[in-house]
């Protein structure tokens, strides 16, 4: 069997972010579509720390960025989706319609 | 140290976080979502360990697995409606959706297929003894800028966050 090498991670992380887009595509809870998110999150993260394995520890200090990011992006996402509840009684992305003409 | 067993594990960690992965979009209660969720996270912190990155496999766990999907558990007890459970879990388009979640597939294979030689088998092998002292140093000079960028941004998410759910704007 061949040695694991960065292709290895890197196909990995491929699968997981398709994964990912088909939950954001076909999930109509908006908490999964946000969890799917992080699933793509997570992906590139692993890509960049696998690479970081080549070329030096940039990529592990980009991931810790992507780590950040992903934090802000949970926390103004969910707090979205608790007014968006109080107002709907509903957590469904397709009947988040008050802005479509 | 010469790691042991690495195909092993890495066989079992990236199934084990495939797994979960198709577990998140393919349950109807967002609980058992969170909970793959959280596994295939700590599964990927191993990952981490195995490439050497022990300090972002901490950051792994204590924040995404710690932090992140305790705010998601949180919102889903707030959110959570029986009534959405025994509603479809998936929306009209997610024929289309799937199509072209394949044809991106379809496109990783054909970039690694191509470039398979630009990522080489041979890794230098870092030493993970003082891994997180070189990333403080990093963080600290020369994305000194970035960082306090990051601060910024967490600030404005905190500010936003309150704001979003409160209960009169």
């Amino acid at each position: 069997m061949a040695p694991i090498g960065t292709l290895h991670y890197l196909v990995t992380a491929a699968s997981l972010f398709v994964l990912g887009v088909i939950g954001v595509l076909t999930r109509r809870n908006v908490v999964i579509v946000l969890m799917s998110i992080e699933l793509i999150l997570n992906a590139v993260n692993l890509n960049l720390v696998a690479f970081s394995r080549i070329w030096g520890l940039h990529g592990q200090v980009f991931a810790i960025f992507v780590i950040t990011d992903a934090a802000a992006e949970a926390a103004v996402g969910l707090g979205i989706l608790i007014a968006f509840f109080r107002n709907r009684e509903t957590v469904n992305v397709d009947e988040v319609d008050l802005l479509k003409w | 140290m010469q790691p042991v067993a690495t195909t092993f594990f890495f066989y079992f960690l990236s199934g084990l976080t495939l797994a979960s992965g198709v577990l998140v979009i393919t349950r109807k209660n967002p609980v058992h979502s969170a909970l793959a969720l959280i596994f295939g996270l700590l599964a990927q912190a191993g990952l981490y360990l195995m490439l050497y990155a022990p300090f972002v496999a901490g950051v792994q766990i204590i924040l995404y697995a710690g932090g992140i999907m305790v705010l998601f558990l949180f919102v889903i007890m707030l959110v959570n409606l029986e009534r959405s459970q025994k509603e479809e879990q998936f929306n009209k388009q997610w024929l289309v959706g799937i199509v072209a979640a394949a044809a991106l597939g379809v496109l990783f294979v054909l970039v690694y297929m191509k470039g398979a030689d630009l990522f080489p088998v041979r890794m230098t092998l870092p030493t993970e003894s003082n891994n997180t002292q070189e990333i403080g140093v990093m963080l600290y000079g020369q994305y000194m800028f970035a960082f306090e960028i990051a601060s910024l941004l967490l600030l404005v998410a905190i500010i936003g966050a309150v704001v979003m759910a409160k209960k009169r704007i």
